[in-house]
């Protein structure tokens, strides 16, 4: 795959894009990445992405994937003599999707609404949350990985998240490491691996970005 | 070869497509009806996250989540293939089944909305959504899967008979020939096939559901 062109349109504080960038780190493949403007949407993104207009978007060889767990499944298929992200069992491969899946419709959404909304709203948005997170340590169970001894699909699908915990916790006024410390514990796991540490943004970096979010859309 | 159940539920959409996939792919089940007003022991034992079906018990292993049994059907039952080998045409056939997943929101606006302005806001942003659907997704194919169906087309299946059922309860059409036609013809060729045909609930039975209360699994 020598002559491979990768080029990954991102924005740097997405997890979904860090979901990415740790799916190409892991493989070892070469790419140009590629900062986007979402207040300015470039001609190159809306040319790749013309149905969502999002980040991220990965460009292979002039052709695009979207979607960021769809991505993830690409790379994994593309370039599959390395680092397999799912299990080889059919069943297994069931439940890493099922589970990735999870933290679309679980962590994305409560994540948002904590540091969005207000009251009631923000707390039941919190409850939900840290349900959540302990449903995924209920999975996790003793492994040191969702992927067992390797990081694998869900690992990838979750770990970027981790980036905006500190904005969660300083905006909706909780830890979540009094709560889920076993999860916490297994992020700070997965940060000692290079590919991970190199993949995922600084949670102060990110913090600072959803100050300015908020300030943006009025929320105070 | 363990034995396969289905937990279902005889309206919801998410049930057909699975038997369906399950036809399609020639694989003998035994299908199990829940009353989701009274769910059974061996649902929420089999979907403790959720505790909705369908349910796919395979041996004694469940999956939940419809597009993950459908995946697993796919991978498990590989004769007569479902998607595309391709890597980047299977990135696209997912790309399009996410696509509808995300519209469902619009469909439960449309399902829930009293009155005609909501109804009328509901349908209009339908309409755009299957548009795109329409002209990026579908082109000019027969099907999503070209001469035949792939899983891209059971995933949009419940437009040509759930979603005609809740037209007509609401008394506002949106998946027409004047609006989108080669949906609605997609839609009409999806449901002539004996597969689809032979295994979703009668069209008045949907009618009189969708008229009683909002979809639900």
């Amino acid at each position: 795959m020598a002559s491979d062109q990768v080029t990954l349109l991102d924005l740097w504080a997405s997890p979904f894009g860090m979901r990415v960038r740790l799916a190409l780190a892991e493989k070892g493949v070469k790419y140009e990445y590629s900062e986007q403007d979402l207040m300015n949407k470039g001609a190159l993104l809306l040319q790749m992405n013309p149905v969502h207009k999002k980040i991220p978007v990965l460009v292979h060889n002039g052709k695009p994937v979207c979607e960021s767990l769809i991505i993830v499944q690409y790379i994994d298929e593309v370039w599959k003599d390395k680092a397999p992200f799912l299990p080889s069992d059919p069943y297994q491969r069931a439940q890493s999707r099922f589970w990735a899946d999870f933290v679309d419709k679980k962590i994305y959404d409560f994540g948002r609404k904590i540091w969005m909304e207000k009251g009631e709203d923000q707390e039941a948005a919190k409850k939900g949350f840290i349900d959540s997170l302990k449903l995924l340590e209920g999975e996790l169970g003793d492994k040191p990985y969702f992927g067992g001894e390797t990081i694998g699909y869900v690992d990838i699908a979750l770990v970027p998240f981790y980036t905006w915990f500190y904005a969660y916790e300083t905006i909706g006024n909780f830890s979540i490491e009094a709560e889920c410390p076993k999860l916490i514990g297994y992020c700070k796991r997965c940060l000692k691996k290079e590919t991970v540490s190199k993949s995922l943004e600084d949670p102060k970096k990110v913090y600072d970005f959803v100050v300015m979010l908020r300030k943006k859309y009025g929320i105070e | 070869m363990a034995e396969v159940k289905l937990y279902g539920f005889w309206p919801s959409l998410f049930s057909h497509r699975i038997i369906w996939a399950l036809k399609l792919k020639g694989v003998e089940y035994e299908y199990i009806e829940e009353d989701l007003s009274n769910k059974s022991e061996s649902l929420l034992k089999y979907n403790p996250v959720y505790k909705k079906i369908p349910v796919l018990v395979h041996g004694d292993k469940p999956i939940a989540e419809s597009l993950v049994i459908l995946e697993y059907i796919e991978e498990t039952w590989p004769d007569n293939p479902l998607l595309p080998k391709d890597p980047y045409e299977r990135a696209m056939a997912r790309f399009w089944i996410q696509y509808g997943a995300n519209t469902g929101a619009a469909f439960s606006a449309f399902n829930r909305g009293s009155g005609e302005d909501q109804l009328e806001k509901a349908a209009k942003e339908l309409l755009e959504s299957l548009k795109i659907l329409e002209e990026q997704g579908l082109g000019d194919k027969k099907f999503f899967g070209g001469e035949s169906i792939n899983l891209v087309d059971i995933s949009y299946g419940a437009l040509g008979y759930w979603f005609p059922a809740l037209e007509e309860a609401k008394g506002v059409k949106v998946l027409e020939p004047r609006t989108l036609p080669r949906l609605h013809a997609w839609a009409k060729n999806f449901v002539e096939l004996p597969v689809v045909k032979e295994n979703i609930p009668a069209y008045d039975n949907m009618v009189a559901y969708a008229m009683k209360r909002p979809a639900r699994n």
